[in-house]
């Protein structure tokens, strides 16, 4: 039997009456109340999920900027002291290790925080391609407990709440703040296309915060509105969008894929070698009948098997059924004709872009 | 605590059954279900004049995260389809012994001995 971790916000979470299920390991909350209150909720408002199961690696040393180069794929020497990157890890044949951000403290000192299903797989690879490089790699998934702070009115509570003032803080940038003795860590960061932020701290730090974000009506939300708000700003899961056997450029991921600087991280050669030669790409597919397309239903073309679903769902925000979907070429130009297989039924749809729903990050602030 | 209504017949599969007069059924899905599920967005419901078979899957009730199959608890004709439920879903949430999914005439009315009683259903969720 395996025996699953819980995160320092456990108690509190069978408190609410969430209703909770293993992931990676963890025992973590899948939805308190209702999915839909809570998706909307951070669409409209505020709300806060327990990322605590999230996995937090260090990498310091002197060769710590040129080793984070050779095993990550956005551009890490332009970043600057305080700055965050998302992109991935990538094995020499192209395909995903894990998707990550990645923290610059300085050139000498990296915080890198992966997909909490991946930490040993991620930590096991990273050292052991660390080998020419004089670097420490630390897994510290145990000591960083984690926070998201979701919604347009994320910045306000974060102020009212706690009394920090972020409003000088940028779009994907991190910095230091204290809170009740407890050093926190702050990104402008997220994983629902809202404006928002992710707070690093010590367990008792994390209750207090979660207690005091509470008495402040921020609705906490579950893993499962994490999926339907992360699916609608188009982002990428890992098991789903992007894997072990799906390139950055099969999963339209190209923006985070840096192939014309002269850093050759781990995984360009086999990506400069697909280029443009792709078979296949993650598209956005709209049904034109009422159904829902799943991750997993197969999509058709003229009775042939063209692809499958990554992640569908009924939207909440535009309430339309919409989906990611692993499309061979030709078929995945827009306004194709595709039809899903749901139930043994074929419910028609097309090809469209991924855009379901204008992100609203803050990215002017501070700037 | 989930709700059960006495005096209906429940299937292992969390559906209910209603007998009215001349062999003719209500089928519906119990609270425990409903609440198991989360917020139902979508009922996928077969038409009337169509048939259903005891323990056969005619349709699917879905919620936010997932696809459930719907089992039939009886064997017959449908006569009738809840048509309040395509346009709101979520009135499954609110109270799935009134919002019932189809009106079927039995074919065979004694398979209603082969479900649970409420008491037997009670024990089986505890």
């Amino acid at each position: 039997m395996e025996i699953l971790k819980k995160t320092c916000l456990y108690d509190k979470h069978l408190q609410l009456g969430a209703k909770m299920e293993a992931f990676a390991g963890y025992e973590m909350p899948i939805v308190y109340d209702s999915i839909k209150n809570e998706h909307l909720a951070v669409r409209n408002n505020v709300g806060m999920f327990d990322v605590s199961h999230m996995g937090e690696i260090i990498v310091k040393g002197t060769d710590a900027l040129e080793f984070v180069e050779k095993i990550f794929t956005n551009k890490v020497q332009t970043l600057e002291d305080g700055q965050v990157a998302y992109g991935m890890m990538l094995y020499e044949n192209g395909t995903v290790v894990d998707d990550l951000l990645v923290y610059r403290l300085n050139s000498e000192y990296f915080l890198l925080v992966v997909n909490a299903s991946n930490v040993a797989k991620d930590y096991t690879w990273i050292v052991e391609n660390s080998t020419d490089f004089d670097v420490l790699v630390q897994n510290v998934s145990d000591d960083y407990q984690e926070i998201a702070v979701q919604g347009p009115n994320a910045e306000n509570i974060m102020a009212m709440a706690l009394g920090i003032d972020l409003s000088q803080l940028r779009f994907f940038y991190f910095a230091n703040y204290e809170y009740l003795q407890h050093h926190l860590i702050i990104s402008r960061t997220g994983y629902t296309g809202e404006d928002g932020f992710e707070i690093y701290a010590s367990a008792e730090a994390i209750r207090e915060i979660w207690d005091k974000l509470m008495e402040h009506d921020v609705v906490p939300c579950g893993l499962g509105s994490r999926d339907t708000l992360r699916f609608e700003a188009a982002l990428p899961l890992y098991g789903h969008e992007i894997s072990q056997d799906i390139t950055p450029l099969e999963a339209g991921l190209k923006f985070f894929v840096k192939l014309d600087t002269d850093i050759d991280f781990l995984g360009k050669q086999a990506l400069i070698k697909q280029g443009d030669d792709l078979t296949r790409r993650v598209v956005g597919i709209e049904l034109t009948e009422k159904s829902i397309p799943r991750e997993g239903y197969e999509v058709y073309k003229d009775d042939q098997i063209i692809g499958y679903v990554t992640t569908g769902y009924l939207s909440i925000s535009i309430e339309k059924p919409i989906a990611m979907a692993m499309i061979n070429r030709p078929h995945t130009k827009k306004n194709t004709e595709v039809y899903v297989k749901v139930r043994n039924k074929m419910i028609p749809g097309f090809v469209r872009d991924k855009k379901f729903l204008e992100k609203k990050y803050s990215k002017t602030k501070g700037a | 605590m989930s709700k059960i209504v006495e005096g209906l017949f429940y299937s292992k599969s969390h559906e209910w059954v209603k007998p009215l007069e001349d062999d003719v059924v209500l089928i519906g899905i119990t609270d425990f279900a409903q609440s198991e599920l989360g917020d139902v967005v979508f009922v996928d419901l077969p038409e009337a004049g169509d048939n259903v078979s005891q323990e056969d899957e005619f349709g699917a009730v879905e919620s936010v995260k997932a696809a459930s199959d719907l089992i039939s608890p009886v064997t017959g004709e449908i006569l009738e389809v809840n048509e309040d439920l395509v346009g709101e879903p979520e009135l499954l949430n609110k109270n799935p012994y009134e919002n019932w999914l189809l009106k079927v005439k039995l074919e065979n009315p004694d398979e209603l001995g082969n479900l649970l009683s409420s008491e037997e259903y009670a024990n089986f969720i505890k």
